[in-house]
């Protein structure tokens, strides 16, 4: 048997206004809700709401047979449930059709595992209490900020009570291993950990509508065949990627809805092969080797490591500055100022600062609502200064 | 007398010190009954079908939205005094302290802006009209203007040329070629004052020209003169100082800013560029910030260091206590003045420094470097050494925690700006022209 697993990331950040220096002090909103609000209806309509419509008749065409997962982000829940209630709906009707699998993160889609454990579980705790509320799931799976990952990510997230964990599989990480068989972390017991095919994954996340890629047009069938080759050398194939891929970062007119739509029948052709949510390939195999990654790893840039987020001064600074306000936040107990620090923690922030142009700068800037860096770190701070002016009061 | 002046910007559209020089002098002269004709460059809104050259009347010129409203005060007290001023704008992207690769970027912005591309950020001002005319580089545009301009001395009738800075020399010069009279050049900044030892050898080249031709120099401090007698070898006797004033009725009424109550703003305010020194504003900042936790920097300007300073102030882990405001213009530069409790200029090379007057003016204490021309005749100002980070640092440190200091700043700076007048410099300026004109 041969497991294929999917797992879509959703997510969307709170973006920020342009915030001038002047605003310090006297304007204690500081997103931009007119952009946020355009963006996620706009991905909605072309994305959610069409990707959801298909899945949710695969799920009903297939009973069983067809099963993905999702790990979306409280703040995009959050957004949904202001800007397009029906997207979450949407959500909510392919939980209940028992097939769809949610996995939890931080609430905020951030990067708190790297500066306070603390924080780090309250945020992942937020999670799945929503999760819970909007989809009547209690999640066994977790997968960190953008599948950032270490041993420590491991063993803490084992102590916390999951079951099993996502990552990259990177080269460095996997060396001559395959990422089809399931591992088990270094320090973990219990835990059990998936990794990303990231090269099929890719095919259809960023190649899938390249004209001078070889293997353009992809094709579900083309698509099986390579994954019915693994059959004898793998237990289990794990498509990861961002969900936005269908209809947004590949659109309707690629193809890429038809592409999925015929996906399951062509993979279920070898009866060999059957579609799994994570928590059923982690209880329905067995690790076959431990894996040590002392290391920090995650699905981002060509590096595969946390450059596209603490890669220069800018990005550590303001990292640095909004974790260090952490005691005076949670000493207030004012569930808005904390929830607004937590907004702040998003990862997306701290991208827009990334000052790797020439390789994957393209990428960044492409999700950049700023026009450089620099303006991301200014607008950023001034935001912070007033935050932490109104902690004052 | 009636006078041909190449200068640079006029109200509404003030970005620099040099702007507000010529601006301030040519109305004062003109408050003196002289009658000025005032030739500029500028990307013209208001393209008439009589050539490249334009004359504007100065009651047509467009209000700007960001613009205080004091200035249409102002425009109307000019309109008094109008007909002492005739406005000759020149189609041309020229604009002081300009460098070669920046004149690019310019032609770049103005070809996008054309096609309907816009900087999201930046404040629209005027549809603009491109005639493609333009120099593919600086010098030829400067050349370029230089002939156009010039050739206005055909068509006005005047008794004395001045021409301010580099860009305009030699459209002054052409101006004497063509109308023979006596061509007075005013130097507010020189090439060694804005590139250190690095000179452009073909601004020095025509810096140098211009002041061996001219019939008398106008320096702004004795810094400046000394500095043409020593790297330009020009005779002192040619050389007239007459230090710069600044125009205080410019405040507006622009609402009142509550200051912060616990926190001591300190200002830094011009071009991010070697000349101006940021960077030890930004070192004395870091030191500062480790004696006192109620003080925010701000640095307001832009300019090529911009991005070095931004990532050293990252990597001081200061961006919580150090902002950048970008280009700040007309009510924006009013209220950073109202806001800031201490202004600083560690201006490594400063001919004058005009923005001291103006922080005085809304009585903000200042310190200033020793190396600019206005430390010659500034006496209720902190005054360093530019390299001195830590007498730098331990005077904001004064200034800040001592009331009693800064009240005696600010109430003997009130009284010392009084003598920064522009009547006493354009005065000064009459008594040149004199001189020339009855050889």
């Amino acid at each position: 048997m041969v497991y294929l697993c999917f797992y879509f990331q959703v997510h969307q950040p709170n973006r920020l206004k342009r915030y001038s220096y002047f605003q310090i002090g006297r304007d204690h909103f500081y997103e931009d809700d007119t952009k946020n609000r355009a963006i996620m209806q706009k991905v909605a309509e072309k994305c959610y709401l069409p990707a959801n419509r298909l899945m949710l008749k695969l799920a009903k065409k297939f009973k069983g047979d067809f099963r993905i997962s999702y790990s979306i982000s409280g703040t995009c829940i959050e957004q949904m449930r202001k800007f397009s209630p029906e997207t979450l709906d949407s959500f909510k009707a392919l939980a209940d059709t028992g097939c769809v699998e949610m996995i939890d993160e931080t609430y905020n889609h951030s990067l708190s595992f790297l500066y306070s454990r603390e924080e780090f579980k309250r945020q992942v705790a937020l999670h799945s209490e929503t999760i819970a509320k909007e989809f009547g799931q209690k999640p066994t799976t977790f997968r960190n900020t953008e599948l950032i990952y270490s041993n420590d990510v491991a063993a803490t997230v084992e102590g916390m009570g999951y079951k099993a964990i996502l990552a990259e599989g990177a080269d460095r990480l996997l060396d001559w291993r395959s990422p089809n068989f399931l591992y088990q972390p270094e320090p973990c017991n219990k835990l059990k950990l998936l990794l990303k095919n990231y090269k099929l994954s890719d095919d259809i996340a960023f190649r899938f509508s390249n004209r001078s890629w070889e293997e353009y047009p992809l094709t579900a069938e083309k698509f099986a065949a390579w994954c019915h080759a693994v059959a004898g050398n793998g237990e289990t194939i794990n498509l990861f990627m961002d969900y936005e891929t269908f209809g947004d970062h590949q659109w309707e007119d690629s193809g890429i809805f038809n592409f999925l739509e015929h996906l399951p029948e062509a993979i279920l052709r070898n009866p060999e092969y059957r579609f799994a949510t994570p928590s059923q390939v982690a209880s329905s195999l067995s690790p076959v080797a431990r894996l040590d990654v002392p290391d920090f790893v995650s699905w981002a840039d060509m590096e595969r490591d946390l450059s596209a987020w603490r890669g220069n001064h800018l990005q550590d600074d303001a990292l640095e500055a909004v974790f260090a306000l952490e005691e005076r936040v949670m000493a207030t107990s004012n569930p808005d100022l904390i929830s607004t620090w937590r907004s702040l923690q998003t990862s997306d922030h701290f991208y827009y600062m990334c000052t790797k142009w020439f390789s994957d700068g393209d990428v960044h800037k492409y999700f950049n609502p700023y026009n450089s860096p620099y303006d991301a770190y200014i607008n950023y701070q001034n935001v912070l200064a007033d935050f932490e002016s109104t902690l004052k009061k | 007398m009636k006078i041909l002046m190449y200068g640079w910007e006029f109200p509404p559209h003030i970005s620099g010190g040099l702007g507000a020089a010529c601006f301030g002098l040519t109305r004062a002269l003109a408050a003196r009954s002289h009658e000025i004709h005032f030739v500029l460059p500028r990307v013209n809104p208001d393209v008439n079908d009589n050539g490249p050259i334009d004359l504007i009347d100065v009651g047509r010129f467009p209000a700007q939205t960001s613009v205080l409203d004091n200035w249409e005060h102002l425009i109307s007290q000019l309109e008094k005094i109008s007909h002492h001023i005739n406005i000759h704008a020149i189609e041309s992207p020229l604009s002081p302290y300009l460098t070669e690769e920046q004149y690019r970027a310019e032609l770049i912005r103005l070809k996008l802006q054309m096609e309907g591309v816009q900087d999201a950020f930046a404040p629209t001002t005027h549809n603009l009209t491109l005639s493609g005319q333009y120099g593919p580089n600086l010098m030829s545009e400067v050349m370029r203007y230089a002939s156009v301009a010039g050739s206005i001395a055909l068509r006005v009738e005047h008794d004395v040329i001045h021409a301010h800075d580099w860009l305009t020399v030699l459209a002054g010069l052409e101006a004497k070629r063509i109308s023979g009279k006596p061509l007075v050049i005013h130097a507010h900044a020189l090439e060694f004052d804005r590139s250190g030892e690095n000179v452009n050898q073909a601004v020095y080249d025509i810096e140098r020209y211009g002041f061996e031709q001219a019939d008398a120099i106008i320096a702004v401090s004795h810094l400046t003169k000394n500095t043409i007698v020593a790297r330009y070898g020009i005779a002192p006797e040619k050389i007239h100082v007459v230090h710069n004033a600044v125009t205080t009725e410019l405040h507006g009424d622009t609402g009142h800013y509550e200051k912060r109550a616990d926190e001591k703003v300190v200002l830094f305010l011009g071009r991010i560029t070697f000349q101006k020194g940021p960077d030890y504003f930004v070192e004395a900042a870091a030191k500062v910030l480790e004696q006192m936790e109620n003080v925010r920097f701000v640095m307001a300007g832009s300019g090529d260091m911009t991005p070095r300073l931004i990532e050293r102030i990252a990597q001081l882990r200061l961006g919580r206590k150090f902002h950048f405001t970008g280009f700040l213009q007309g009510a924006q530069v009013e209220q950073m003045f109202k806001e800031s409790d201490l202004y600083v200029m560690p201006s490594v090379s400063e001919p004058f420094g005009i923005s001291p007057l103006e922080a005085m003016s809304y009585d903000v204490p200042v310190i200033i470097s020793t190396t600019s021309g206005v430390s010659e005749v500034l006496q209720s100002a902190l005054k360093v050494d530019f390299w001195d980070v830590d007498e730098l640092a331990q005077k904001i440190l004064a200034v800040l925690k001592h009331a009693p200091l800064r009240r005696e700043l600010v109430e003997r700076g009130s009284v010392e700006l009084q003598k920064f007048q522009w009547e006493h410099a354009a005065g000064h300026i009459e008594h040149v022209y004199d001189q020339l004109t009855h050889n």
